[in-house]
Order: C-alpha cells, then sequence, then structure tokens
C-alpha cells in the first residue's frame, strides 16, 4: 500500500457509511409472543432454528413497531445463531423497519400497472397532503409513506398496502378521503382484497 | 373452456373445507394413496405433460423425478407462492378462494416425492391470504387429510405456511430456499439443483401454487384428460393475469390455444382497451420478458406459442400497454424495480441495474446523450447471461427489448431534451427519494 503525501491522513480519513443498528429500549418478547415463536420454531428441524428468524423479526416489529439492535440480539439468543445473521437479514428485507414508523405505513405499489393507473399522481397526493417525502413519517406520527415494488394486485391498480392490509383501486383524487377515514376508523377503512365477496 | 381452477372463486366461502368437499375435495389425494404408489403418481404427472407454471415451464413430473430418492436424507417439497414477478396476480386468487386445492396438490406432492413436509413459501405481503391458507391447514389437518397416517395409508404430511418479508429475488427456486434457512434471499450456485441439494441441503421439489394446484385435478381426471386441454405440449388450464390499460384487467383461466388478442380484446375477457386507445405494446409474461407489439397478438398465449412470437409466456401476467405510455419511461420504471430489487450477490447485476437505471432516468429527464443509447447496449450485454440466477437477463430485458422496438423513442428524448409523451397518469413533478 502506498500513502500520497498530499492525502489526509486525519479523523475524517476513514469513512464508513455502515450505520450500527440503534440499540434501542431493553427488549424481551412478550411471554404470548415467546409461546407463538416457540410452537413456529418446532415447524422446522431442531437443528433448523434458524429458519424461524424471519417469523421472530416480524414479532419484534408487531411488539415493538420496529427492529432494534436489543431485538436482534435477544432473538439471535433465542435462535442460536449470532446479531449478525440477524442484522444481515434485518437489512436485507423491506419489510422490516429499523427506524420508528407512523402509526400507518403506507406502501404504494410504484410499479409499472399500477404506475400506468395513475400510482405515480398517489404518491404525490399523499406527500403534499401530509407534507413529506416518500420515506418520511408525517410530523403528528401517524403516516409514514414508503414507494414500495409489485405487490401483487396489478388489476386493482394502484394499490396501497396499510399495514398489513390492502387498499385497492385508490383514485389520486380520494386520497384526502383514505387518510381522513384512516385517522377516523383505522384500518377498517380499507377497502381490503376484492376477492373476498363474503362481506358484501 | 370452462374454468376449472377458479370455477368456484367467487361463490361465498369456496375457501372453506366445508365447500371444498362438497365439490369432491381430498377425493383425489384419497385415491393417490389407496391405489396408485408414489412412481406411479410421478409417471401420472409426467404423461399429463404438465408444465411449472411459475415462469420456466418445466416438465413438474421430470423435477420431480429427478429428486434423489437414493439419499437417506429427509425431502422436501418447497411451494413457491412468493409471487413477485410484476404483472403477475393469479396465485393469490387459489390461496384466497380455493386453498384446498394446493393444500391436496402439496399433500400429493409430497407422496409423490416421498417428503413429510411441504412448506409454502408466500409473500409477506400476502398477509391476508395468509390467514386464509393458515386457517385451511388446520382444518384439513383437524379433518385428518394432513398429520399422521392420512386416510389410514401410513402416510405423514404436514404443510406450513412461511412468509416472507418483501424481496423479489425469493421467487427464485435457490433463493426461496436461502430464505426459508433464515437467510437472504439470494441465489445458489447451480448445479447442484435442488433436487439432488435444496431445502437444508436435502433433496427438495421446488414448485409454483399454480402447478401444485393442477396435481389434484390430474389424479382425478387422469392424465389423457388433462393433455387434452389445450394444444400438444402445452396441456392444461392456464391463469392469466392481465392488468393494464385494458377495461377488465383480472385473471382468467383458459386454455392455452387462446390468443394474446382474445384474451386482451375477448368479450369474455378483458374486453379491449380502456378510453378507446389503442394497444401499443404488450409484456406478455411478466416484466422480465421481451415485450411485443399488436403485429404479434395472434400469437397462442401457450409457452410455446409466445416463445414463437419472440417472448415468453413467463408466468402469465400480461401487462398491457396503450399509445399514451413512453418507452422510455417504462424502461425507467422497470429499472427501478430491478435496481431495487437485485439481491447483490453478483457484481454485474447489482452495480449494473444502477448504472442502467441512472441512464435512463438521464434520458427520460431530457439529459441524455446519444452515446448513452450504446452504452445502455453495452451494458446489457455485460449482465445478461453473467449472474447466478436468471435475474440479470430479466433486468436487461425491458431496456434491450425498448431499443429495438422503441430507438426512435429514445433519440426523440435525447434530441428534444425532454419527454413529449407524458401521460396524465404520470407525476407532475418527478418523485421519490431516489
Amino acid at each position: 500500500m502506498s500513502f500520497h503525501p498530499k492525502m489526509a491522513y486525519d479523523a475524517t480519513f476513514h469513512k464508513s457509511s455502515r450505520t450500527l443498528a440503534d440499540p434501542g429500549p431493553a427488549f424481551v418478547f412478550t411471554p404470548e409472543n415467546r409461546a407463538r415463536l416457540d410452537a413456529i420454531v418446532l415447524r422446522y428441524p431442531a437443528d433448523r432454528k434458524r429458519s424461524a428468524v424471519l417469523p421472530a423479526l416480524y414479532l419484534a416489529q408487531s411488539q415493538q413497531g420496529y427492529i432494534t439492535g436489543n431485538a436482534m440480539v435477544h432473538i439471535a439468543g433465542i435462535l442460536e445463531i449470532t446479531p449478525a445473521d440477524v442484522e444481515d437479514v434485518v437489512t436485507y428485507y423491506t419489510m422490516f423497519y429499523t427506524k420508528p414508523v407512523g402509526r400507518f405505513v403506507l406502501s404504494v405499489c410504484r410499479t409499472l400497472s399500477c404506475a400506468v393507473n395513475g400510482a405515480e399522481r398517489v404518491v404525490e397526493e399523499i406527500c403534499a397532503k401530509l407534507d413529506i417525502a416518500p420515506g418520511q413519517t408525517d410530523a403528528t406520527g401517524t403516516f409514514t409513506l414508503i414507494e414500495a415494488e409489485c405487490l401483487g394486485a396489478c388489476d386493482r391498480a394502484p394499490v396501497i398496502m396499510v399495514n398489513d392490509a390492502w387498499q385497492e383501486l385508490q383514485r389520486p383524487e380520494d386520497v384526502g378521503a383514505l387518510l381522513d377515514a384512516l385517522r377516523a376508523h383505522g384500518e377498517a377503512a380499507l377497502t381490503g382484497c376484492h376477492h373476498v365477496v363474503e362481506k358484501k | 373452456m370452462e374454468p376449472i381452477i377458479t370455477k368456484h372463486v367467487r361463490e361465498p366461502n369456496s375457501f372453506t373445507l366445508d365447500f371444498y368437499l362438497r365439490h369432491g375435495g381430498y377425493e383425489s389425494l384419497k385415491k393417490a394413496l389407496a391405489s396408485h404408489t408414489p412412481d406411479q403418481i410421478i409417471e401420472m404427472v409426467k404423461a399429463s405433460g404438465l408444465r411449472g407454471r411459475g415462469g420456466a415451464g418445466f416438465p413438474t413430473g421430470m423435477k420431480w423425478q429427478f429428486v434423489d430418492k437414493k439419499s437417506d436424507k429427509p425431502r422436501y417439497i418447497a411451494c413457491n407462492a412468493d409471487e413477485s414477478e410484476p404483472g403477475t396476480f393469479k396465485d393469490h386468487v387459489i390461496m384466497e378462494r380455493n386453498p384446498h386445492l394446493l393444500i391436496e396438490g402439496c399433500a400429493i406432492a409430497c407422496y409423490a416425492i416421498g417428503a413429510r413436509i411441504a412448506y409454502i413459501y408466500i409473500r409477506g405481503e400476502f398477509f391476508h391470504v395468509q390467514h386464509v391458507l393458515e386457517q385451511a391447514i388446520a382444518d384439513a389437518r383437524t379433518r385428518g387429510f394432513l398429520g399422521t397416517n392420512v386416510f389410514g395409508s401410513g402416510f405423514d404430511c404436514e404443510v406450513y405456511v412461511h412468509r416472507g418479508a418483501g424481496a423479489y429475488e425469493a421467487g427464485e427456486e435457490t433463493a426461496l430456499l436461502e430464505s426459508l434457512e433464515g437467510k437472504r434471499a439470494q441465489p445458489r450456485n447451480k448445479p447442484p439443483f435442488p433436487a439432488v441439494v435444496g431445502l437444508y441441503g436435502c433433496p427438495t421439489a421446488v414448485n409454483n401454487v399454480e402447478t401444485l394446484a393442477n396435481v389434484p385435478l390430474i389424479v382425478q381426471h387422469g392424465p389423457e384428460w388433462f393433455a387434452a386441454i389445450g394444444p400438444e405440449k402445452n396441456g392444461g388450464p392456464k391463469l392469466y393475469s392481465i392488468s393494464g390499460h385494458v377495461k377488465r384487467p383480472g385473471v382468467y383461466e383458459a386454455s392455452m390455444d387462446v390468443t394474446l388478442k382474445e384474451l386482451i380484446y375477448g368479450e369474455q375477457y378483458c374486453q379491449g382497451m380502456r378510453d378507446g386507445r389503442t394497444l401499443k405494446a404488450v409484456i406478455p409474461g411478466g416484466s422480465s420478458v421481451p415485450i411485443l407489439l399488436p403485429e404479434h397478438l395472434d400469437a397462442q398465449a401457450s409457452f410455446d406459442g409466445v416463445l414463437k412470437a419472440g417472448s415468453m409466456l413467463g408466468s402469465a401476467g400480461a401487462i398491457v400497454l396503450d399509445d399514451t405510455t413512453c418507452m422510455v419511461w417504462l424502461a425507467e420504471n422497470l429499472l427501478h424495480f430491478y435496481r431495487h430489487e437485485s439481491c447483490g450477490k453478483c457484481t454485474p447485476c447489482r452495480e449494473g441495474t444502477d448504472w442502467l437505471h441512472k441512464i435512463l432516468r438521464r434520458i427520460e429527464h431530457g439529459e441524455g446523450q446519444m452515446r448513452d443509447l450504446d452504452l445502455l447496449a453495452s451494458i446489457g450485454a455485460q449482465i445478461g447471461g453473467k449472474t447466478l440466477c436468471a435475474f440479470g437477463d430479466a433486468a436487461v430485458t425491458p431496456v434491450l427489448t425498448t431499443l429495438k422496438h422503441f430507438r426512435h423513442e429514445y433519440e426523440a428524448h435525447i434530441r428534444d431534451g425532454r419527454c413529449s409523451q407524458v401521460a396524465d397518469w404520470r407525476a407532475r413533478q418527478p418523485i421519490g427519494a431516489h
């Protein structure tokens, strides 16, 4: 390795863009969630507990809202893997949040079939109504907007995933009504999946 | 053709076990266990000509036959319910409205290859579907269609649902297995194929939802009946997901002798283009396949028919685009997808999709140069065929085929310094933090 005289070898030299996971508050699963996880682990071979890492992370996220460093350490302990193994998974998959999110996470599908049906306008309207950019949470902590890739409901475009539920055929002009309805009625305000004929 | 798989999906409570049993449910599993050996089931599926519905169209019976039976390790069925290919939403209908057909298919597949466990890997966004599926599995287990000693035959079978968490790449069979093992969804080098070294290093068959849903039909009606539906070597009912600028987007079941034109314009299908517009292009098999033009629409919507027309049937998710669609914008939109979803394992794909997207974005915003067009083609050639899985080839396809058919649109963007075809459904201002 050669050292160039003009290079600044000061404190600013080594710049890693890697951000360490926020350790957050102390984390243990509630007894209910722990029991759920223990039941899920049994679905996999005894020496393959690691397979339960995705379900474990979903449980942690439902319990705490997002995944912290302490949650990763706790899960790693249960599944007998390293915290780095868990972090590796958390940072790969898009459905895990490593920072707090709003009460409603609006994942607007932006891929082709939704886009040609106005998804870009839906995002635009949400941004304008909440005064945020994609990836941000509004000032009241109610809504987080995410531009998602294909959600697999292209015939009911544009589609928004709100937390774990669906809103289909969302017209840009009705975005205000959707936000108001969510504030007032929560997820019950959503149209849901159109395949469910029983509720009509 | 009368729908078979989706015949009852619009009826109330079609997802319940009682409904399924009223329509002959689990009779195929009973028949398979009582009067066929596992090898006979594999022979039946081979004779039926059933081809995988996930995208590649590989014969299912052969896939099962490749499963290493000499190995002393356990064997597994992994059902691919990731359904992540843009424009595809057919498996969703099966899982939500006819879940027992899939569960019965999983059980028969387990019996055929000698597995005791089937994992259904469902994408994280289908949480509402997962509830239906898990309830259906619990109901089937309570009635003895799953669990130990099914129908008193000594055959044990469990089906579990495993929820993904938002990764397109998990739909690739080896990446799916990695994800099931609790790792990043990144593909493995092949060979060895999953049939020999799959889940947990054990022989595994990875099959799409629609593929497994066809298996009970083959057992029930016989391979000849199945092969007689549709053209030769493209037998059986097929689900088509059609979206985009059509009047009636949705999932349609047809035999594979239907043409793309019928699917798009037919009265019982999509009923033509919206707002009296004309059709500009169709991506027939999910976003990863070459674009077809109006003159190709007479092609048969079968594996071989679409191949002959210059594209691929893929997952049979057709995205139909009208004349308001700017093709440079389309390539940019899809490359945004591929750039985001590239798993990062192979350098050509990880870096190349980002470069392609940056260049396309530059051209779309009127800042491109003519030499960018050669650069796009050159990067495309450096990615295609140089990655572990087919993602790389899929990612360059939208760029290369739009360049091939719509080069004049690219040139117009560069010449005019802007996109002259901003449709009213597009954002007024460029959006996104990207």
